[in-house]
């Protein structure tokens, strides 16, 4: 009989660009994801980081179930698109970085 | 599993929007590097012994700019001098922390840098500029500063060329902005490469079509030092709304960006169309279509407590000009506000 894996999964969480500022200007965060039912997506991750992370107007950072465009997200240095976007299944150690690109140049 | 690198097969870390191929991470660089000086040559941006002025904010499109054309020139032999000029608005919290970031780009990438200030230039400051006339309208005024405050300062650098680190996402905007604001005579000019050799200094935009997610990516990869805050009053502007559209488009097709330059670039103007005439201001020397450029009318209004002139359409401004004349004597740019006029109605 398999034992019960790990309770939760530790992932690297950071926020650039500009974005830190929608989370009181912190840009890296431990964040320990516990396990239930269903898998860690970045779609879940989305809900999660806007119910517990996010600071203020949470409309620059979603926008419906997805990141608001202009928003960068960067599993392991590589573009989410490779990755499946919101429906790749986050694991333990993971980093993700989200890169706002909605600034001047 | 991974996903392979179009070019040479190993792990890519870039999905590029305006081929949808993966890419790895030197695959990137090389891409990215060889466009730059494909634009660069085949729209001949640059001859032996310019000095080009690099417009730097130390933002990630100056930086990168900054960064790629010191790369190119040597890589390929270009014979160009480059200088950093930056502008300093005046807008604290925003302009004075990016230009921190300009005087280190100026050690790591070992340029040399020039700053001038709207403060020396014009008597203003943003912040003051927007305690006159309100959050409304402010990059009208800032627009049309900065222009001209990249010209002089370039001419104090005895530069003979501006380049500027718009790129792909920027002119996109731009081409759907003087669309949906009937601005012909815009729309006309603002996906040209190289703008402003007949006043002024030839200007051009050597990221012209490089999307903005791969300067990011660029610069991240790199580890390019930049600063990134929105101006604290561009929440208002115009061109966010244009900005927001076009990223929703993006995201559906990431075509759009690079196929609305090409429509841009496509247009034809018909031939029964009025387009304004450019001559040289009156009062200034600077280019202008109307007998009094744009900088030197905003000044006016800012000297004489006017903050509504010359936002809006250019004939209301000369009605509004000639009054105000007629009942104050001539000033100079320089001189503070007299009493405010009360409430001008349009």
């Amino acid at each position: 009989m398999a034992e019960s894996s790990q309770q939760h999964i530790d992932i690297h969480v950071e926020f650039s660009g500009g974005a830190e500022l929608l989370f009181d200007k912190v840009k890296e965060h431990e964040v320990k994801l516990s396990h239930d039912n269903n898998p860690w997506t970045i779609r879940k991750l989305l809900v999660w980081i806007k119910e517990n992370l996010l600071k203020e107007r949470p409309e620059l950072f979603v926008q419906e179930d997805t990141v608001r465009p202009g928003i960068l997200i960067l599993v392991n240095d590589a573009d989410w698109e490779l990755v499946g976007e919101l429906e790749y299944e986050i694991q333990n150690k993971d980093r993700i970085i989200f890169i706002s690109t909605l600034h001047g140049g | 599993m991974p996903v392979a690198c179009r070019m040479c097969g190993g792990p890519a870390v870039l999905k590029r929007p305006k081929t949808g191929d993966a890419v790895c991470k030197d695959c990137f660089f090389y891409a990215f590097e060889n466009e730059v000086n494909y634009t660069i040559t085949n729209g001949n941006l640059f001859k032996r012994g310019d000095r080009v002025a690099v417009g730097a904010s130390g933002g990630k499109d100056s930086t990168v700019l900054a960064y790629i054309l010191k790369l190119l020139n040597e890589r390929h032999d270009y014979g160009i001098e480059l200088i950093l000029l930056s502008v300093d608005e005046g807008i604290t919290g925003y302009r004075d922390d990016s230009l921190e970031t300009v005087k280190r780009n100026q050690h790591q990438y070992d340029l040399p840098l020039k700053i001038v200030s709207y403060e020396d230039l014009y008597g203003w400051t943003m912040d003051a500029i927007v305690k006159q006339i309100g959050l409304k309208n402010n990059c009208t005024f800032c627009g049309v500063f900065r222009r001209q405050a990249l010209d002089r300062g370039a001419m104090l650098l005895k530069a003979n060329k501006i380049a500027t680190g718009h790129n792909a996402d920027d002119i996109a905007e731009t081409v759907l902005m003087n669309v949906l604001r009937g601005d012909i005579a815009r729309l006309r000019r603002c996906t040209a490469i190289t703008t402003g050799a007949e006043g002024g200094l030839p200007r051009c935009k050597p990221l012209k079509y490089t999307y903005e997610k791969e300067i990011v990516m660029y610069a991240y990869f790199k580890k390019l030092d930049y600063f990134s805050t929105e101006c604290i009053y561009s929440p208002n502007a115009y061109r966010g709304h244009a900005r927001t559209y076009l990223k929703d488009l993006e995201r559906i097709r990431p075509s759009s960006i690079i196929d609305l330059i090409h429509s841009g670039e496509s247009l034809s103007i018909k031939k029964d169309v009025k387009m304004p005439v450019q001559g040289t201001c009156t009062r200034c020397g600077y280019i202008s279509s109307n007998a009094i450029c744009k900088a030197c009318t905003l000044l006016e209004g800012l000297n004489k407590g006017l903050p509504k002139l010359a936002i809006g359409k250019s004939n209301k401004s000369r009605r509004l000009l000639d009054a105000a004349s007629q009942s104050s004597d001539s000033t100079n740019e320089n001189t503070p506000p007299k009493e405010k006029k009360k409430d001008v109605t349009f």
